[in-house]
């Protein structure tokens, strides 16, 4: 289970390091939700360049965190998406209200 | 039954199997030359499977599991059974994005997914009874 972060201005980029299925992703978000908390950027983005596997538990993170940041005016972007996670998050729905780029430097915004 | 080879392991409905279930399937099927993204897809809907399995299934209980695999051709046959709650309503169970467990932040995406990566999707549940997810694939690579 890996998850490391990067902290640039206003921007909190999370760098997936292993398999995004049920278990993991347990594990997951109770360690970013603690980093955002201490943290408080206003634009958080989720890496998967590095993420071979994903099922639906990865839909279920990138959800969560989004329901949890909106209310504070919080943004969620991902980027890195092979095809298959793509395709994941495409069924879902979610890229309809959730920014992707192609890479974390093209989600990040200066401000 | 007729398969030109099958196998069936049994474990633990714990977690931390759901990377052991998905794994022992691609190294089954990777004998029938699939492409990457037949694998891929496979192992995708057997671990939305055993994950149900293991949270909807025998929620807070821990029972077994058991996946079937079997080839015949190219044609892929997969079984992934429990002996946990079973499932009251099927159809309502399959719909896109409902979850029973919100709480959890499920996406409701399991079913969906299966019926995506895979060409069929069937359950047989019952309340009390457990439940067998059957799915195939036939390998185009």
């Amino acid at each position: 289970m890996e998850v490391n972060f990067l902290r640039n201005r206003n921007n909190l980029i999370f760098y997936f390091d292993c398999d995004l299925d049920h278990h993991n992703v347990s594990g997951l978000k109770e360690k970013i939700d603690k980093v955002i908390s201490k943290n408080r950027p206003k634009n958080i983005i989720f890496d998967f360049s590095r993420v071979n596997f994903m099922d639906s538990s990865g839909v279920g993170l990138v959800l969560g965190r989004y329901k949890n940041l909106k209310s504070s005016g919080g943004d969620v972007k991902i980027c890195g998406l092979s095809g298959e996670i793509k395709r994941i998050f495409m069924l879902s729905g979610l890229q309809k209200i959730i920014p992707t780029y192609t890479t974390a430097d093209e989600a990040i915004v200066n401000e | 039954m007729g398969y030109d080879n099958e196998m069936t392991t049994i474990f633990t409905g714990i977690s931390e199997n759901e990377a052991f279930a998905r794994t022992v399937i691609a190294a089954f099927v990777s004998r029938f030359n699939p492409t990457v993204a037949e694998i891929t897809d496979v192992k995708t809907a057997v671990s939305e499977a055993v994950t149900n399995a293991i949270i909807h299934g025998y929620c807070k209980d821990t029972g077994m599991v058991e996946v079937m695999c079997a080839a015949k051709n190219r044609d892929i046959y997969i079984e992934v059974k429990d002996k946990g709650v079973g499932i009251a309503d099927i159809d309502k169970a399959m719909t896109p994005l409902f979850t029973s467990k919100p709480d959890m932040e499920r996406s409701g995406m399991g079913f969906t997914v299966m019926e995506a990566f895979m060409d069929s999707v069937t359950v047989e549940s019952a309340p009390g009874c457990g439940t067998t997810v059957v799915m195939k694939k036939r390998l185009l690579g």
